[in-house]
């Protein structure tokens, strides 16, 4: 039966709801739930779940033990946020304790199409949190020239989709300025650009993209992407005070959808520092951002089937990468898979994976295996074909431990 | 009632109607253009002005009429002496003490004395490559003379007058030239992208245009910074670039984020006619680049850029505005001609008359002109004029052969400064090639350069 049409009425209600933003860039919401909308008897896709999933904090104990915290911190308070908020309470420590932090971007005054910057221009004054014209070329050679005279702008632009008309300024100017100035030591090193990235369930072409391979190719810059709140707030603050330019990439499915325990007050995490999640002996897993939630629920079906132990590190930080961590663990392993949403020529995949065949190339006892986005752009409709699922992950473990 | 109270009857209106959101957002000190007034009011059945948002106090028409600006009159150029070193305006005068006009005169002579050398020792082999700034010493040395010298300034790379103006030595210029041991680059630009903190001019990259956005955002900078400290002269930003890099995209999002955020810089286009080979028919089609200013809500000034004295004044003048009300930028388009050619990789006869070229030398140039003006009020003669050329060619040669016999400098400086410290990845390469420079030690010229293989090991015992 064909439910009965909306009234007229009910239809323009619907429209005009507050929460419908007009931008056309934010017609849609990223909303978690909606993402991994598997079969209907789908075993291992669909899985996926932020509240149970143990990479996120649910109680503030397990918050507190992470070693990389200081003494302070670990014996502190800890308040249960969204990714968003999180970014919003980096930028808002930032903006408090340093009064050469400046925050803009398109749409940033009234909050952010994505809340990130919610409540800051009314706290901090439209001179620090304003509005730029829509040019991601102008907003990010701006925040080149305003770090190059000593502040520490945090630029956004608003989808990593549309960084490109600021490649230019990124790869040819902020990554090149230090080198350039010589011993005049002038640099842009207070610079942070920030972009929602990765897919959102329908993104579609250009809400969807990952593009942090394009920057991992360039010397001079720092590409770091988050996979939760706690990450996003400590790795945001330590992007805004280190003295390099840094790509930071937030993966804007978890905005709302990635909820933990987090400290309350701030802290620093390391920008060179992968991080063991999990540990095991069989096989190791390197992922970033939101793909160490499919590989995490990937590995839990594959340790109950196959009865392997499975070690899970996530990048963090993607240039310059901690290969360390990564070496010692399939050093251990001896078998490696890779995973990540944007597709596999090129990308970071190609750079872990010689890198381990180079260093590692004795202890190997199977191919390194990437899973990643195939070489398509992402349709609206076949997405759920297009990025690596929990199934692809968990196949690949079986094929690798096959091998 | 005038529109203008009506407007503001209209405004409080609206500010009390529940349906329009205050303007909480709006920083006090910013100024907002007349036609953007009253930003929040709806339109009114009878209303007489346009008020939709985007174009406050737009009056409505009945004519159909296209604004067409092939019948507008072209922007004036401003001057203040004629080819002939005559002063037009004798009340106002020329605005420049003797002394100094003679100082600038001497800048201006030894600009065109380096460039002829140097485009010289280009062709002898000597430098990899050179540009020159023929025809344009007067719109660089005369803007940089009525600038303060904590101004920041962002250089296309035809701006070598500027340094020169503001205290960059012979020396400093030839180390460059030369990449040697004293470079302040460290020998990793190409000849002529000169960079100096102490003069506050920010290092050239060969990427065109992408400065203008820089001077913005740097403006900004200046402009926050200048109202924390009051009490220090305040600090604007200028920049320098060609009428053809205005075509790039980022000349429009410079200007336009500047004049958005209210900053305090002079955006200054030399207009010399040629982007290389492109004369500026093919480049532009409206009038020059000063017409676009307006299109911003930029203040904007046409200067003859032969002429220094309209230079300096319209610089000193622009100085003064862009600080007015908190911050404003300003554009000036400094005409002129390409006398040289485009680089020493180029031979511009392949696609203009040499007679033009000529016409150009002889007819009118800044040099010549301020020279007539000195002779005109007996400050200059020949002899002065032989001594200072053969005096002048005598420091540059010696400066010239002084960078030449340095070493290049220390190997490490190829990989420093990428990051703010080496990376593990950096660190791993550092030492691969010390590892091939040691075992094929007939391959590299590593003697040529300060310290040789070594320097790498002091990079490498740098913990990080």
């Amino acid at each position: 039966m064909t439910p009965k049409a909306s009234s007229i009425r009910t239809l323009s209600r619907y429209l005009l709801r507050p929460q419908a933003s007009i931008h056309p860039r934010c017609q849609y919401r990223a909303q978690g739930e909606r993402h991994s909308s598997a079969a209907a008897g789908a075993r291992l896709n669909g899985t996926v779940g932020y509240d149970t999933t143990p990479l996120l904090h649910h109680t503030s104990r397990t918050a507190l033990q992470n070693p990389e915290l200081p003494e302070d911190i670990r014996k502190g308070q800890t308040k249960r946020i969204n990714l968003y908020t999180a970014v919003n309470e980096a930028l808002r420590h930032a903006l408090q304790s340093d009064e050469r932090v400046l925050v803009f971007g398109e749409d940033i005054q009234f909050g952010g199409v994505f809340r990130c910057t919610m409540n800051l221009a009314t706290d901090f004054g439209t001179e620090r949190v304003f509005n730029t014209p829509l040019s991601e070329q102008g907003l990010v050679g701006f925040a080149i020239g305003a770090a190059s005279e000593g502040m520490r702008p945090v630029a956004e632009v608003q989808f990593a989709d549309y960084v490109f008309p600021a490649f230019d300024q990124i790869v040819n100017e902020a990554a090149k300025y230090r080198y350039r100035a010589g011993n005049t030591g002038v640099h842009c090193g207070g610079l942070v650009i920030r972009m929602p990235a990765g897919v959102v369930g329908h993104g579609a072409l250009y809400h969807s993209q990952s593009p942090e391979a394009l920057f991992t190719h360039t010397p001079g810059l720092r590409v770091v992407i988050p996979r939760s709140p706690t990450q996003a707030k400590g790795l945001l603050l330590s992007a805004i005070r280190t003295n390099d330019p840094v790509i930071f990439m937030e993966p804007k499915v978890l905005y709302r959808a990635a909820v933990e325990q987090v400290p309350v007050s701030p802290f620093y995490l390391p920008l060179d520092k992968a991080e063991v999640l999990k540990p095991g002996n069989d096989l190791t897993i390197v992922s970033y951002g939101t793909p160490l939630y499919t590989c995490s629920a990937a590995i839990a079906a594959a340790e109950k089937d196959f009865g392997c132990n499975v070690e899970l590190i996530d990048l963090r930080t993607i240039y310059p990468w901690d290969r360390e961590t990564v070496l010692q663990s399939v050093k251990k392993t001896g078998r490696a898979i890779v995973v990540h949403e944007s597709m596999m020529n090129a990308g970071v995949g190609a750079e872990v994976a010689a890198t381990i065949q180079e260093k590692a190339f004795l202890r190997l006892e199977a191919p390194v295996k990437r899973v990643t986005g195939w070489a398509t752009h992402t349709g609206l409709v076949y997405e759920k074909f297009i990025i690596p699922d929990v199934t692809r992950v968990y196949d690949a473990i079986k094929q690798t431990l096959d091998y | 009632m005038s529109l203008r109270t009506r407007y503001h009857r209209l405004c409080a209106q609206a500010l009390k109607s529940s349906s329009v959101r205050p303007n909480a957002f709006q920083p006090c000190n910013k100024v907002i253009p007349a036609w953007q007034q009253g930003r929040a009011v709806a339109s009114t059945p009878n209303a007489e002005k346009v008020l939709f948002p985007g174009a406050l106090n737009s009056e409505f028409t009945n004519t159909l009429e296209f604004l067409r600006p092939s019948t507008k009159k072209a922007i004036s150029t401003y001057r203040v002496v004629d080819q002939y070193g005559e002063v037009i305006d004798k009340e106002v005068g020329v605005d420049t003490e003797d002394g100094e006009a003679l100082e600038l005169y001497k800048n201006m002579v030894c600009l065109s004395i380096m460039d002829l050398l140097m485009f010289e020792a280009q062709r002898q082999g000597r430098l990899s490559f050179y540009m020159v700034s023929a025809g344009e010493e007067g719109i660089s040395i005369g803007s940089a003379s009525a600038l303060h010298p904590t101004d920041v300034i962002f250089c296309q790379y035809r701006e070598s007058g500027v340094y020169l103006q503001r205290g960059f030595t012979l020396d400093d210029f030839m180390n460059q030239l030369f990449s040697n041991a004293k470079d302040c680059g460290l020998g990793r630009n190409m000849p002529v992208h000169y960079g100096s903190k102490e003069l506050n001019i920010h290092t050239i990259s060969s990427t065109l245009a992408t400065q203008i956005p820089h001077a913005a955002g740097a403006a900004y900078a200046l402009k926050l910074q200048n109202s924390q400290n009051p009490e220090v002269e305040p600090r604007i930003a200028v920049c320098y670039f060609g009428e053809g890099a205005a075509s790039e995209g980022d000349f429009h999002a410079a200007l336009n984020i500047a004049a958005t955020r209210q900053v305090p810089a002079i955006f200054i286009c030399r207009n010399n006619g040629y982007a290389i080979s492109t004369p500026t028919s093919d480049q532009y089609r409206g009038d020059g680049i000063a017409s676009r200013g307006a299109g911003y809500g930029i203040a904007t000034l046409r200067v003859d850029g032969n002429d220094i004295f309209a230079v300096r004044r319209a610089t000193k003048q622009a100085r003064r505005l862009v600080l007015e009300n908190g911050g404003q930028p300003v554009l000036i388009e400094m005409m002129a001609y390409r006398v040289g050619h485009h680089s020493t990789s180029d031979d511009s006869f392949a696609y203009r008359q040499k007679v033009e070229v000529e016409d150009w030398k002889r007819r009118d140039n800044p040099i010549t002109r301020l020279r007539k003006w000195l002779e005109g009020r007996n400050l200059w003669d020949e002899d002065k004029e032989r001594g200072l050329r053969s005096r002048t060619r005598k420091e540059i040669l010696a400066a010239f052969d002084r960078a030449e016999k340095q070493k290049k400098p220390a190997i490490k400086n190829a990989f420093g400064d990428v990051w703010e410290e080496l990376t593990e990845e950096q660190r791993g390469h550092v030492e691969e090639l010390r590892d091939i420079l040691r075992r094929y030690p007939n391959e590299y010229d590593v003697d040529q350069y300060e310290g040789g293989v070594a320097s790498l090991n002091e990079l490498l015992a740098k913990k990080s």
